[in-house]
């Protein structure tokens, strides 16, 4: 396997864990006004105000592993994407300062509930859409972005950004029924049950459009040999779907989450078969904006050793603040 | 009117704003979360409550100032893409793997022990969660390391090759990129200035809580522990400072000319302008107040050493004297200000009047942010001195930006701007809310779920009538 190619795989796992980890942060943010004013959003905050920092680092990752493994990529995708990325930017902002200022400011409590809502919903939506906009191609010449200024804004980017909101939503949502008990859980759920159905349906149509979106998208999936290895997927992901939603009415803390993650893993392959091996459709391949070797190799070192130590003490912040979240929040 | 302000002058203007309110916070918070893990350390050393107490008291102003770092440092992140997409294509390569290295050796660490530093006293107890502490403040300087090591690469590029498409590709060593030239004297020098930053607001803190109040031990420890830094930091800094202008002297000739506002060269001895008005135009410096021979004495150790001035260096090459030169005085005079602050507080401890002199209390006090104006002065030469170019003498700034329209990045920069201010104002407010509370015994930490009345500092009591309180607690009954 060649350098390029492990570089792929790392960026995808950077976009991965960010997606889940940043995902159920910013879940509970587009949650929020639906949690009850007090001890209802105090929880829900507490539950993620120890590790939220940490798992928007994956953000920086992903886009600081972009610029270094496949600098051509970065430099294309981000002027093409530009006021999305402004937005998510700025929306990132609100959403990180209410951590610490609705702590300081009760008489302001409010706004910065709103601002913590208003950013994590800006956010995941522009997300969303930079998604889309990159899967519905970006127009390349001379190794700049060539195309127009609203090139990103289209029916199917909007529907993307909706899938992105729901996904989240759920994730937010299944996390909250590991951490919360009593009726906060069950109101966890009956939130939960309605986010999953909204990712279902849109992850679906999603997945329809892009078969129409694109000649060579479609012939991925629905010819021979290809089609045996990619209708997996789409099996697997139903499965899951269903488990979910059984585990979601059931008795279960965890499993909701779990199998939230598995859905969002499945839907990730999907989107790997999908683009594979363009990095930014239809024009350039991960070989085409690759780094050179020498940056290849000295990264990956990089990674090789910093990686497992960082997964093991993120999995130790996570196991220290474990349980159910109390009423008192943390001391 | 506003004819100059096209798409690149617009994206520069971006730049410019969004990283020097993001330097704003690293520069505060690398020095204090440096100062929280010693007040954390003779705290576990000594058992002395004091101590605990300003850990707590400072971990609270920690936290708010760490989260606007972390949410304007993702901005700086982006910013490369989207206003600077051909340098990113172009350089990427060599710059792209050392901010990688930032992420994956110093985001990380900050932002993976950040929880357990301000939630996790009660739940790791008191050595893992000193250890966390000591993390968080290592992650702050390994995050300078390497963002410093891609700036200072830009300023003095060293150890590349350059491909046949115009990309800058790593050479055979990463060691003569990431060590490049002006690297080590640009590392000691900012990281000595965040020190500084930080020194002086906690000295400023601590006077104002002895002008009010001059028996109170926490604001007579934090002012005592400020001042040694000033006093013993700040020499060593203008020493460090000399030595990084004799470095750019070797390696970007034309930044100290401008520092210098030597317009002409000088056969034999330079003056050194002390103040005046340069004017770009008539390429001379007005109403100029000078020390002759001075500068030739300073930069090349000899009063009748030639120096060359921009009338070497081709109108196209010459970066705006007026910005460099000024920039550089005020860094210049605020160091010499801390200097004197630092002398000041020597006096002060050997006729043992430090918590007794008014005088030295407000000076120590107006003197609270100006670590921040030195920092930023500091960039402002470094940055803008090193202009036409992005990576000095290979690329100019003109030929870096994105292909974006000016009404694009109008529009952005006019969001940055609103948000930045409406929200990190606030901040800044809330910070110096806390500063203003009177810091006493039994300080509470970062407190998630208090949703009581703050206290004030009214039904404080005094600590002077609580004697006494200076010994440790019983481990167990401490939450942070
Ligand atoms: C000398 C120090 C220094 C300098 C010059 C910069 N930074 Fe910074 N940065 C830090 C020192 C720092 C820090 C001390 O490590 C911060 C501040 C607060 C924090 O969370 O970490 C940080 C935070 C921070 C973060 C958030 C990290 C997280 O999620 O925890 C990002 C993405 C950046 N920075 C990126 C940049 C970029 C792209 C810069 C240049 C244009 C830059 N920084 C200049
Ligand atoms: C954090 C402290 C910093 C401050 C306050 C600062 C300040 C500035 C200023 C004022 C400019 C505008 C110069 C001009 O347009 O004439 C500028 C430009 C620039 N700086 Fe910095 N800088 C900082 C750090 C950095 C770092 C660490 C990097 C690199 C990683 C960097 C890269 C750039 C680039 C790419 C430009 C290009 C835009 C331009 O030249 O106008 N800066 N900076
Ligand atoms: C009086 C003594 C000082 C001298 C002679 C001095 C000298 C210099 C020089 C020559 C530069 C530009 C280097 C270059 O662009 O290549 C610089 C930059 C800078 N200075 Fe100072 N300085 C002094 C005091 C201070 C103080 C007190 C602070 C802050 C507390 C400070 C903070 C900075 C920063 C942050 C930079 C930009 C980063 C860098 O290039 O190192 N300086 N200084």
């Amino acid at each position: 396997m060649d350098l390029t190619v492990i570089w792929a795989f790392i960026i995808a796992f950077a976009v991965f864990a960010y997606v889940v980890m940043d995902g159920f942060d910013l879940g509970i943010g587009i949650l929020f006004p639906t949690l009850k004013v007090g001890q209802g959003r105090d929880r829900a905050m507490n539950s993620i105000a120890p590790v939220w920092d940490g798992n928007e680092t994956w953000l920086v990752l992903g886009g600081g592993g972009l610029f270094a493994a496949f600098p051509l990529a970065y430099a294309v995708v981000l002027p093409a994407t530009y006021p999305l990325i402004i937005a998510m930017l700025l929306g990132l902002v609100f959403r990180g300062v209410a951590f610490e200022y609705r702590w300081r400011d009760p008489a302001h409590r409010p706004f910065w509930d709103a601002a913590f809502f208003g950013g994590s919903l800006v956010a995941a939506m522009a997300q969303g859409m930079t998604l889309g906009a990159l899967l519905q191609g970006v127009e390349v010449v001379d190794r700049a972005y060539a195309g127009s200024w609203f090139d990103w804004l289209t029916p199917y980017t909007l529907l993307c950004g909706l899938g992105v909101v729901a996904g989240y939503a759920l994730l937010g949502s299944t996390w909250l029924i590991w951490k919360l008990d009593g009726g906060a859980q069950k109101h966890a759920r009956w939130l939960a049950l309605r986010a999953a159905i909204a990712t279902i349906v849109l992850m679906g149509a999603v997945s329809l459009y892009n078969i129409f979106l694109n000649a060579e998208y479609a012939e991925r999936w629905l010819t021979a040999p290809e089609i045996y290895f990619a209708a997996p997927v789409p099996i697997i992901t139903a499965i899951i779907a269903v488990s979910m939603l059984r585990a979601i009415g059931m008795d279960r803390n965890s499993k909701p989450f779990w199998l939230s993650i598995a859905l969002f893993l499945f839907g990730m392959l999907g989107l790997g078969v999908t683009m594979w091996p363009y990095v930014v459709p239809p024009g350039l391949t991960i070989w085409d904006a690759a780094a050179p070797e020498r940056s290849q190799v000295f990264m990956l070192v990089g990674v090789a050793i910093t990686m497992p130590l960082i997964i093991a003490y993120t999995a130790w912040a996570y196991w220290v603040f474990r349980g159910k979240v109390s009423d008192e929040g943390y001391h | 009117m506003l004819d100059f302000l096209d798409a690149l002058m617009l994206a520069r203007i971006q730049f410019a704003f969004t990283v020097s309110f993001h330097f704003f916070f690293p520069a505060f918070s690398i020095g204090l979360a440096s100062y929280l893990m010693v007040l954390e350390g003779l705290w576990l050393k000594t058992g002395r409550q004091i101590y605990l107490d300003l850990f707590k008291y400072w971990l609270k102003i920690f936290a708010i100032a760490f989260a606007m770092g972390v949410v304007s440092g993702i901005v700086m992140s982006y910013q490369f893409g989207t206003n600077w997409s051909v340098f990113s294509d172009v350089a990427g390569p060599v710059i792209g793997p050392l901010m990688a290295y930032e992420v994956l050796t110093a985001f990380f660490l900050e932002a993976g022990f950040l929880g357990v530093m301000l939630f996790g006293m009660n739940k790791v107890g008191k050595k893992l969660h000193f250890a966390a502490t000591c993390m968080v403040a290592l992650g702050t300087f390994v995050s300078a390391f390497w963002i410093l090591s891609v700036n200072s690469w830009m300023q003095t590029p060293t150890g590349y090759e350059i491909a046949a498409n115009g990309q800058f590709l790593p050479g055979p060593s990463w060691w003569d990129i990431v060590f490049n030239p002006s690297f080590p004297y640009r590392l000691v020098h900012t990281v000595m200035a965040a020190y500084l930053t930080t020194a002086f607001v906690v000295g400023g803190v601590g006077a104002w809580h002895l002008l009010k109040d001059s028996t109170n031990l926490h604001a007579r420890k934090m002012f005592s522990m400020a001042m040694w830094m000033a006093a013993i930091v700040t020499p060593l800094q203008i020493f460090a400072g000399d030595m990084h202008g004799l470095n750019t002297l070797e390696h970007q000739p034309q930044k100290v000319m401008a520092m210098e506002g030597h317009f002409d060269s000088h056969p034999d001895g330079a003056p050194l302008i002390l103040f005046g008005i340069p004017d770009s135009e008539a390429k001379t410096v007005r109403y100029a107040i000078q020390i002759p021979k001075l500068s030739s004495l300073i930069l090349k150790h000899d009063l009748d050493a030639p120096m060359a001035g921009l009338d070497t260096i081709p109108d196209d090459e010459e970066p705006p004297v007026g910005v460099v030169f000024w920039s550089f005085r005020v860094m210049v005079g605020i160091g010499f200000a801390m200097l004197g602050i630092g002398a000041w507080s020597l006096l002060a401890r050997w006729r043992r009047k430090l918590y007794d002199w008014p005088w030295l209390h407000r000076a120590a006090l107006v003197m609270a942010p100006s670590g921040f104006v030195a920092v930023l002065a500091g960039w402002i030469t470094t940055e803008v001195g090193r202009q036409p170019y992005v990576i000095y003498g290979l690329l100019r700034t003109a030929d870096a930006a994105s292909p974006l329209d000016a009404p694009a990045v109008a529009a952005s920069l006019l969001a940055f701007i609103v948000v930045y201010f409406a929200v990190f104002g606030v901040g800044v407010w809330y910070i110096l809310r806390l500063m203003g509370k009177v810091p006493h015994v039994g300080e509470v930490g970062v407190k998630r779920g208090d949703t009581g009345p703050i206290r004030t500092a009214g039904i404080t009591p005094g600590p002077t009538q609580n004697p006494g309180h200076d010994e440790p607690l019983p481990a167990d009954k401490e939450d942070v």
